[in-house]
């Protein structure tokens, strides 16, 4: 295989890992504060990349049509508008089910994903029909012999690095930080400690969305074409990574993430008989990986309490 | 004896009922009038629960459950005799048989043993693939049937070690990504169809051809639909005694033990792992049955029969009739898949309308429409 097309498999492998882990993210901070899978979160980032698009046709028709400008107000509606949608499906989804079943949140959010999904299709203007997704960002490419290396991968790249990052330092390095970290680790002591549980978890599930949303962005802004049954997939595949690194953990996340886009990608090049079967065999590997790490590749710490 | 005459006659009464309540829901076409049947339904449901009715119907129910079962299958056949001759009412009603069938192998696994599986349309789907491929070979059909079920629970055994291995979350994302690999690898597979998928042929029962319309005389042709309404109804029964019979006996005990709490049900010398894998594997196997004649039934199939959001539904008529719940199940399989069918208004939305109900019932109901009670030992037996 010549090495224009290996640098192409390994530049899409990265920006699928990128997106994937930004999802497990999310994912693995939710599991963090409140012991939950939201399964929506896939769907929240569909919505979100229909909110950034609409953003796009809004700016468009008030005739703003500088590319810089659109992208940062396509950014933060969807960001901004996922945050609060997030914080509103914890409010009045997932804290009331706190004391339910596991299973009982589970169904509620995949319900939850139903409804965003059908939403989309059904009222947003001829929703069922993927939308073409403008490209925003620089188009020039360099050749680097038989490999062109596109001017926007690189900064969709460096920006899903720097959000990776960003939440990374404020996880850890903040006040706020700190404070989720603490309800993650035990909510009782948390809020004996004057740590407002409440707030935390709304704001996590802010962050968490915010971030699955600016992944729906990058998304649309690669690849150029959303549908409204994006989410399902990558919601999914998010939920396998967060699960294959280990749950609770950003760096498990991330790890599950890129592991991931790695087997895909892998599938792709190694199985020249049958390069469609690549999804089935990173599912397949996938479950290999759970059978011989249970709870993840960095292993959740537990112990039971009998 | 005045009791239970009582208890009797309410049974008949009951019984009678519900087949003119399911003959008028499903000969009505006008949408004004179906509307107008489900709020008088629920109406009377609600009526009946604020004044205690309900209570005193279940009590007459679980002292009687020989005479129930009867009259229940008695309300089945008056109400597949009434549409003998119509095509649509008969399909409808044996997809709700085997949608019962698939979902008491779902209850099997996590109603009685709590050992979670969302990949239910994917072992369904094995069971209908089954009958694509043998169906064509001069295997007798109702063996074929049998085979589904038994291939199922063989592809569910690569579950095996992963599942047992694993627990609550982790164990969720175990089969859904069983069930997504399940549907990439029929789309992509060519031997199979692929995304066209294949034509399956009618159920052949020792040279009676179930694909042929019933002639009984000149002017009087059943449809042949019929032929698979019976055969389902046959197969519902029999997953119904199997069903009851595990629950009432040591092994059902067993089961209870390990989903209530499995260190202690190890403290007690069960063994965790056999009465999972005895679980998860008979549950396949009921789900590859069904699946095995609703490909014959249909005679076509086709991957996108089971997607990750088939086996969301199997999963919801689960828990919206009451985990581990039998008659439960029978109803919500019902509703969920009789309402959308009835209600062409809602055709379109039918999947929101659908998804925001079961948020509702998970919110404010969340122990499903008809709970599983308590163990009783003793018929009647108020403890």
């Amino acid at each position: 295989m010549d090495v224009g097309l290996l640098g192409q498999f390994v530049v899409n492998g990265m920006m699928l890992g990128m997106m994937y882990a930004l999802v497990a993210v999310g994912f693995t901070l939710f599991f963090g504060v409140l012991d939950v899978i939201k399964f929506s979160h896939g769907d929240v980032l569909m919505v979100g990349t229909f909110a950034g698009f609409s953003t796009y046709l809004g700016m468009t028709a008030i005739g703003i049509d500088n590319a810089f400008i659109q992208l940062v107000g396509v950014l933060v509606i969807a960001v901004g508008s996922m945050a609060i949608l997030g914080a509103i499906i914890a409010r009045y989804l997932v804290l009331p089910l706190k004391s339910a079943p596991p299973l009982n949140t589970l169904l509620v959010t995949l319900m939850l994903g139903t409804v965003l999904r059908e939403a989309i299709r059904l009222f947003y203007p001829d929703g069922s029909n993927p939308k073409h997704f403008p490209s925003l960002l620089p188009t020039e490419s360099w050749s680097l012999g038989s490999f062109t290396l596109r001017a926007d991968s690189v900064i969709l790249l460096i920006g899903g690095l720097l959000v990776i990052i960003g939440v990374n330092v404020l996880i850890n390095r903040t006040r706020l930080g700190l404070a989720i970290r603490a309800v993650a680790q035990d909510e009782e002591t948390a809020k004996c400690m004057g740590i407002n549980f409440k707030m935390i978890v709304l704001l996590t599930f802010a962050l968490g969305s915010g971030v699955a949303a600016f992944a729906g962005v990058m998304n649309g802004l690669y690849y150029n074409e959303i549908n409204f049954g994006m989410g399902l997939l990558l919601g999914v595949i998010g939920f396998s990574a967060a699960i294959v690194g280990g749950l609770g953990n950003i760096y498990g996340a991330i790890l599950g993430g890129f592991l991931f886009a790695g087997l895909q990608t892998l599938g792709a090049v190694a199985l020249p008989f049958a390069s469609a079967y690549k999804d089935v065999f990173a599912f397949a590997v996938v479950i290999a990986i759970i059978a011989w790490r249970p709870t993840g590749l960095i292993a959740e710490k537990t112990s039971e309490r009998v | 004896m005045t009791q239970s005459f009582k208890d009797k006659a309410v049974i008949v009464l009951l019984a009678a009922a519900a087949a003119a309540f399911t003959i008028t829901f499903i000969a009505i076409e006008e949408q004004a009038e179906i509307f107008a049947l489900i709020l008088f339904a629920a109406a009377l449901v609600f009526a009946g629960a604020k004044f205690g009715f309900t209570r005193s119907i279940a009590q007459s129910l679980s002292r009687n459950e020989r005479l129930m079962n009867v009259a229940v299958i008695a309300a089945t056949l008056v109400v597949i005799f009434w549409f003998r001759e119509d095509h649509f009412p008969l399909l409808m009603i044996a997809t709700v048989m085997l949608y019962v069938i698939a979902c008491c192998g779902l209850n099997m696994q996590f109603g009685y043993t709590g050992v979670v599986n969302f990949a239910g349309a994917a072992f369904f789907g094995v069971g209908c693939y089954t009958a694509a491929v043998l169906g064509d070979t001069s295997i007798p059909l109702l063996l074929v049937i049998i085979l589904g079920g038994v291939i199922a629970a063989i592809v569910g055994s690569v579950l095996i070690i992963p599942v047992l291995r694993t627990r609550g979350h982790y164990a969720a994302v175990v089969t859904i990504a069983f069930g997504l690999l399940f549907r990439t690898f029929l789309e992509v597979n060519d031997t199979l169809g692929g995304p066209q998928g294949l034509g399956v042929s009618g159920m052949n029962l020792f040279g009676w051809d179930f694909n042929n319309n019933i002639e009984i005389t000149e002017n009087i042709e059943l449809s042949f639909y019929l032929n698979y309404v019976i055969l389902a109804l046959v197969m519902v029964i029999l997953t119904f005694v199997l069903m009851r019979r595990i629950e009432r006996s040591w092994i059902g005990l067993n089961f209870d033990a390990v989903r209530l709490d499995e260190t202690a049900a190890a403290c007690f010398g069960i063994n965790i792992k056999r009465w999972k894998i005895v679980a998860f594997t008979l549950g396949n196997f009921l789900a590859g049955t069904a699946g095995a004649l609703y490909a014959m039934m249909l005679g076509f199939i086709a991957p996108s029969n089971f997607a990750f959001s088939d086996s969301l539904i199997l999963v919801s008529i689960v828990l919206l009739g009451g985990m581990g719940s039998l008659w439960g199940t029978i109803l919500a399989a019902g509703l969920v898949v009789l309402l959308p069918e009835k209600l062409q208004v809602i055709q379109e939305y039918r999947f929101l309308i659908y998804a925001v109900v079961m948020i509702l019932i998970l919110l404010f109901r969340p122990q499903g429409i008809l709970p599983r009670g308590l163990r009783a030992y003793i018929p009647g037996w108020r403890g």
